[in-house]
């Protein structure tokens, strides 16, 4: 047993964080939020999308064979971290899904939507609609990077997912379904992924208030030296690396109750950390300008995706045998 | 990331399950948990057992008389034993995990083989003399006296938070060798010695915790002497001494109690079924929670126990993340519990009432929360000093 990364998955961590900083630093980041084509609706980056494809990030889970990485849930969730970190807009969870099996999509060339709840993210954006769209209604979405879509009685499209099981993560197996659609397996499958997006929130919003603590100066000295400002990023870290445990153990067991719980944490590490953050950045955490809002409205974004908190907590609850 | 065992270790597991399968059925009722000889008396058999077995000091260097397992290998023997309801290191406790890894550390070899053996074969307890009334999560301000006289320490002072004391043979005690002053910080003046409970001037007095039970003692101390031959160390070095100890519990003190409380779990999603409290979401929900929880502080053990491993048994600050968690963790396991067994937490009857009682010294003892709060922001963040 050795729980660690290896060497070729700390590789891939490191490359696809440099990659994301080269190509979606704080400057497009804020640009994307900020410039032309933010309003009333973000613009998916096309260029950026085609990058994406070439550095396999959709790909990544299917076999060499057919066109991809051949790698497996482990590094897909270490990949999706990192777009967690990075605040990647795009329907990410969708594409990666839709691999192998949506022509296209594995390279970056097909943009991908996923029907699998009530609300439906980037839904104008995607040449490819898995699952039913009609009466689809936009929202005016909280996160200025997910335009959200309303399609009634959509949460029935997920197929049911009992609670066992496990998902092999093969890219050839999942992703397949009966008319275009999708089975019960994406949807565990999807949940693992939007987990790790929450985590690597988790640990950026960590670092960004830890950062701001040893900086900002209030009488006389940091404010991470005062105990109150350091227990709120010690439990920062807490719930950061507990949604790590939970989330990287759900990616090598594959388990589909494990990923409820994975969820279910990791949302929950994403969205008090975000708070924390915004908390130890005072007046500036309030304001536009900072990124801590950004996080916050994403990770509430998925956190409602499914398994939502309530949904995780009743899968978990059944499966107490 | 590997979660899965090598060909040795699913051998070692196999050989430790078929051994548990064939020696629990014979073990004696367990005592009451107030007969403090009793509990001595079956705690060390057990211990002589594992000794007979050849499963004492699992993790012990060999040089020390153990056999150098690998974390991973004690995380199967301490979830092993958990799950076949073997009992627990109980008495031994301090021996095992923090005195004898002290001696074997740092004792002199004519100290090794003085105590470590008796220790491995249960013929010897030992007590934890650190805290002081006035000296908790300040540890290093214990202001226990040792005066050197001739070829013995003098000791005057008292200790609290003893576990084991009434029945113990020795105490691994930390006593201040020299006075703190503007030169000399607390941790500076402290010293290691053995000291054997049956010396003359050593009171013990049991102290009854909030649960009823006596698990803690008060010991007084009147200038009581100590041989010189009895310090580990040198003088004014059992500071670092100690943090040696402390290290060797490797990330694994928790292993068997994360195991149980998995179990635990179980149990009450089984009573909240049979009682209808099931139908409560709310209570449904917070069982589905800690499903979760535990599952979540099971990886994140096994991460721990992973990162020892490769840094040669050492562990690193994950610990006191794993423990801010997993304090937490058990007192909302047993507030469930309450609300699963509705008015019946407040029966004494019930196991649960009494271990919510328990649980409440998680969040205190080895480190408050706070404490382990500040260790995490200073030593894992980098966050600057201060109060």
């Amino acid at each position: 047993m050795d729980f660690r990364l290896t060497d070729d998955q700390r590789a891939l961590q490191e490359g696809v964080r440099k990659l994301l900083e080269g190509r979606f630093g704080r400057e497009r980041l804020r640009a994307a939020v900020d410039g032309p084509g933010a309003e009333p609706v973000p613009s998916l980056d096309r260029a950026l999308w085609r990058e994406l494809g070439d550095a396999g990030f959709f790909g990544l889970r299917l076999p060499e064979r057919d066109g991809g990485v051949g790698l497996g849930l482990p590094e897909a969730v270490l990949a999706f971290e990192e777009a967690g970190r990075a605040l990647l807009p795009g329907p990410l969870v969708a594409t990666h899904l839709a691999a192998g099996t949506v022509p296209g999509a594995a390279t970056g060339k097909t943009v991908v939507a996923r029907v699998d709840g009530e609300l439906v993210e980037w839904l104008d954006a995607a040449d490819h609609v898995l699952g039913n769209a009609a009466g689809a209604v936009p929202v005016r979405s909280v996160d200025p990077l997910t335009p959200l879509h309303r399609v009634p009685g959509a949460a029935g499209e997920r197929g049911a997912v009992t609670g066992s099981g496990v998902v092999t993560g093969s890219g050839a197996e999942s992703g397949s379904g009966a008319a275009g659609g999708f089975g019960a397996a994406d949807a565990v499958l999807a949940a693992l992924l939007t987990a790790a997006e929450q985590l690597g929130s988790a640990g950026r919003t960590t670092e960004a208030a830890v950062r701001y603590a040893r900086e900002r100066e209030q009488f006389g000295r940091p404010i991470g030296s005062f105990q109150a400002v350091k227990h709120l990023c010690a439990q920062m870290l807490v719930r950061t690396e507990t949604a790590r445990a939970a989330v990287y153990g759900a990616a090598v067991t594959g388990d589909a109750v494990e990923i409820a719980g994975a969820k279910l944490l990791a949302d929950d590490a994403a969205v008090r950390n975000a708070r924390d953050c915004l908390q130890v950045h005072g007046g500036m955490g309030f304001t536009w300008e900072a990124d801590v809002h950004l996080h916050l409205k994403r990770a509430w974004t998925r956190a409602e995706r499914w398994p939502a908190e309530r949904e995780a907590a009743e899968l978990l609850a059944a499966a107490l045998r | 990331m590997d979660l899965t065992c090598t060909e040795e270790e699913e051998e070692f597991r196999a050989r430790l399950r078929a051994w548990l399968a064939a020696t629990l059925p014979g073990l004696p009722p367990r005592p009451d948990p107030r007969d403090w000889p009793g509990r001595r008396a079956y705690d060390t058999a057990w211990q002589r057992r594992l000794y007979d077995a050849g499963y004492a000091g699992l993790h012990w260097p060999a040089d020390a008389g153990g056999h150098g397992a690998t974390p991973t290998q004690h995380l199967i023997f301490l979830e092993e034993t958990e799950l076949a309801g073997a009992p627990y290191v109980g008495a031994n406790f301090v021996g095992l995990l923090h005195a004898g890894p002290t001696i074997a550390a740092e004792g002199t070899l004519a100290q090794r083989s003085r105590w470590l053996p008796p220790i491995l074969r249960g013929d010897e307890i030992w007590c934890q003399g650190f805290s002081e009334p006035d000296a908790g999560s300040d540890l290093a301000s214990l202001r226990t006296r040792a005066v050197r006289d001739g070829d013995a320490y003098v000791v005057t002072g008292s200790k609290i938070w003893t576990s084991h004391a009434e029945v113990a043979d020795w105490c691994e005690l930390l006593v201040r060798t020299r006075p703190v002053s503007a030169d000399v910080p607390g941790h500076r003046g402290i010293t290691w010695l053995a000291l054997p409970m049956n010396a003359p001037g050593v009171t013990v007095r049991p102290l009854r915790t909030l649960a009823g039970t006596t698990e803690f003692a008060e010991m007084f101390l009147d200038e009581v002497r100590v041989p010189a031959a009895h310090r580990v160390g040198e003088e004014n070095d059992g500071w670092r001494v100690t943090m040696v100890t402390l290290s060797f519990e490797r990330g694994t003190a928790f292993v068997g109690e994360v195991v149980a409380c998995r179990r635990t779990l179980r149990a009450l999603a089984e009573a909240a079924r049979g009682n209808g409290r099931w139908d409560d979401q709310e209570v449904r929900r917070a069982l589905g929670r800690l499903n979760a929880e535990f599952t979540a502080l099971w990886r994140l053990t096994q991460w721990n126990v992973s990162e020892a491993q490769r840094a040669g048994g050492v562990p690193g600050n994950g610990g006191s993340v794993f423990k801010l968690r997993y304090s937490h963790a058990r007192q909302e396991l047993y507030d469930t519990a309450a609300r699963v067994l509705g008015p019946g937490c407040l029966d004494l009857a019930h196991d649960w009432t009494t271990d919510r009682l328990s649980s409440l010294s998680y969040t205190i003892a080895a480190g408050t929360s706070q404490i382990q709060r500040n260790i995490v922001a200073d030593r894992v963040l980098g966050l600057p000093k201060g109060r």
